[in-house]
């Protein structure tokens, strides 16, 4: 994982949960890319097509309420979004980003921007970086970093049992 | 250093002498479900690239969600489950015919009190109606967990909620947890173990404290649980297959918040597009037009639940501009439901009966909304296109709420529904 992650934002509200973020009806797709194509479909059909690889959600509280369905998280890892940034995480989605490699960074910064917005996030120093501002963030438990920098947690189980091939 | 519940259950589980809230355990789960998205599970599974699963006894899977199959991916998916059990030697594989998840994992007796039990499935915290704990995660983390057979966990503060009070005529579980969701919000137990208390759940069926324990999981938290008393006792005695204990708190244990809740204030609670939370009394919706009410679901499609709605129904006919869909929750109840009478009910008012199942409650299939239209459901979620189109809307109640809006087109106000008898 890269200690620095800078991109171009896009700005959500509070508790968007996972039926907007990855619609039930897509369920059955099994592949990553396949998902990608339906991310947050719910909040905006056009979204899919505006997500770029790099960019950064930067959300209110709750984000991520709702099913355990982890496709929320995966489809939009696979839609190449570099971190998220959100007020607070449903705890089972949390979870599901976590296992998926992808970075969650809490901090209550989504009335402080607007879509289109740069920031960087330094995971080294806990802070990030906006036009206008600083604010530092909590770092992540040591056991969660590890599952996040080996790329998610198929690679650390895989590490973990010493299965290589 | 005296301890709640779920501080006692995972201590026991990580093999720890105690554990504080804060801390991270690795934990052995007693059980672990999944459901059709066992597809998904399988397909992690073999990216760990692990052999065999940890221990094939521990590991359920009851298909529930599109069933039967509504598409050939689906279709395909369930037939990737079956050749897996087989290969796995899983024994506790339900294939569509049995019912839904949390429903078959009660009533078949895998999940007893004092257990710890995880399922790729949100509403996992249902088991605390029989005095387990219980939790949802996704399905990468459940294909770690049939690879290792262990999990990690942050030990969570518990919130006590404590009802007193008996209910008013036609008041339930439903509006219960629908009015708890209310107060303290989608995010306000998050990553919470919950506790109820009070002579309230303790005069509620093992049925009723499932929908409090099932909906807690709106509210954000990890755990919802009861404490096992004489009526889980009797309840999962005929159904254990192997010796379980019940774990209490103490008398002192530390809880970071108290919530004391009067049950005889309630009114019928709704919850209305598109937030769990966004619950209102009866009076605030009543007259609304409906198109489609359903009547089942983990959350009240129970036998109890079934038995409310056809004394409603009971020689009335459904309204012309409402499509009624009753989903017994399991095929257990069905055959019960079907012995009582109650399906017979329901049909000759003019419902459609469907088979046990998720179907529309998470807009897989078996009454989809169309753009504009309303439906009313004693499910758990109403999120934006949860049932279909964006633009529809979900109202969740109780099943007498459903029952009379079935009649009548309309959400009924607080004197029709105190006119009808239980």
């Amino acid at each position: 994982m890269n200690k620095v992650i800078k991109g171009r934002v896009w700005v959500l509200g509070e508790d968007t949960d996972t039926d907007v973020i990855y619609p039930g009806k897509y369920l059955p797709i099994l592949d990553p890319v396949e998902m990608a194509k339906h991310a947050l479909e719910g909040y905006d059909p056009e979204f899919p097509s505006k997500l770029k690889e790099g960019d950064i959600i930067v959300a209110g509280p709750g984000f991520g309420i709702g099913s355990s369905r982890e496709q929320a998280a995966t489809c939009l890892k696979a839609a190449g979004l570099a971190a998220i940034v959100a007020g607070s995480f449903a705890r089972i989605f949390f979870r599901n980003a976590v296992n998926q490699g992808l970075p969650t960074v809490q901090a209550d910064i989504s009335d402080k921007l607007k879509d289109g917005d740069e920031i960087s996030i330094d995971f080294d120093k806990c802070l990030i970086s906006f036009p206008g501002g600083q604010v530092e963030f909590p770092p992540l438990d040591e056991s969660v970093q590890k599952i996040i920098e080996a790329g998610g947690l198929i690679p650390a189980v895989r590490s973990k049992l010493g299965i290589k091939d | 250093m005296p301890h709640t519940i779920c501080e006692k259950i995972l201590a026991q589980k990580a093999g720890l002498g105690e554990v504080f809230p804060g801390q991270l355990v690795t934990a052995k789960p007693d059980m672990v479900m999944s459901h059709d998205n066992a597809g998904l599970v399988i397909r992690q599974f073999r990216q760990i690239g692990a052999k065999n699963v940890f221990d094939p006894s521990k590991i359920i899977i009851p298909l529930d969600h599109r069933v039967p199959a509504e598409s050939e991916q689906t279709a395909t998916a369930h037939k990737s489950i079956r050749e897996f059990v087989k290969e796995q030697n899983i024994q506790n594989f339900y294939d569509v015919r049995e019912g839904i998840c949390h429903q078959v994992m009660v009533e078949k007796g895998h999940v007893l009190p004092g257990e710890l039990v995880l399922g790729t499935d949100s509403h996992t915290t249902s088991y605390g109606c029989v005095g387990a704990i219980s939790s949802g995660i996704g399905a990468t983390e459940m294909a770690a967990l049939w690879a290792t057979g262990e999990i990690w966990l942050r030990v969570p503060d518990t919130l006590k909620v404590v009802v007193n009070g008996e209910f008013p005529g036609g008041v339930g579980p439903k509006d219960l947890i629908l009015y708890i969701i209310g107060q303290v919000s989608a995010k306000g137990a998050d990553y919470m173990a919950i506790e109820y208390y009070g002579p309230t759940i303790e005069s509620m069926s093992v049925s009723g404290r499932f929908t409090v324990c099932n909906m807690s999981m709106e509210m954000g938290a990890k755990f919802a649980t009861v404490p096992a008393d004489e009526k889980t006792v009797k309840y999962v005695s005929s159904l254990a297959d192997r010796p379980y204990q019940p774990v209490y708190a103490d008398n002192d244990a530390v809880y970071s918040r108290e919530l004391i809740v009067d049950a005889s204030k309630l009114v019928p609670q709704i919850a209305i597009p598109h937030r769990v939370d966004n619950v209102v009394p009866i009076s605030e919706v009543s007259g609304l037009d409906i198109n489609q009410v359903v009547i089942g679901s983990c959350t009240n499609g129970r036998i109890d639940d079934l038995e409310i709605a056809a004394n409603i129904m009971d020689g009335k006919q459904v309204s012309s501009d409402i499509r009624l869909l009753v989903i017994p929750g399991s095929r257990s109840i069905y055959l019960e439901a079907m012995e009582l009478g109650l399906l017979k009910t329901f049909v000759e008012a003019g419902a459609l009966v469907l088979n046990p199942g998720c179907g529309p409650c998470l807009g897989a299939h078996q009454g989809i909304l169309a753009p504009g239209e309303r439906c009313l459901a004693t499910t758990n979620r109403n999120f934006k296109g949860r049932m279909g189109s964006t633009s529809a809307e979900v109202y969740l109640s109780n099943p007498k709420v459903a029952a009379m809006v079935a009649i009548s087109g309309k959400i009924p106000t607080l004197d029709e529904y105190n006119s009808e008898l239980d």
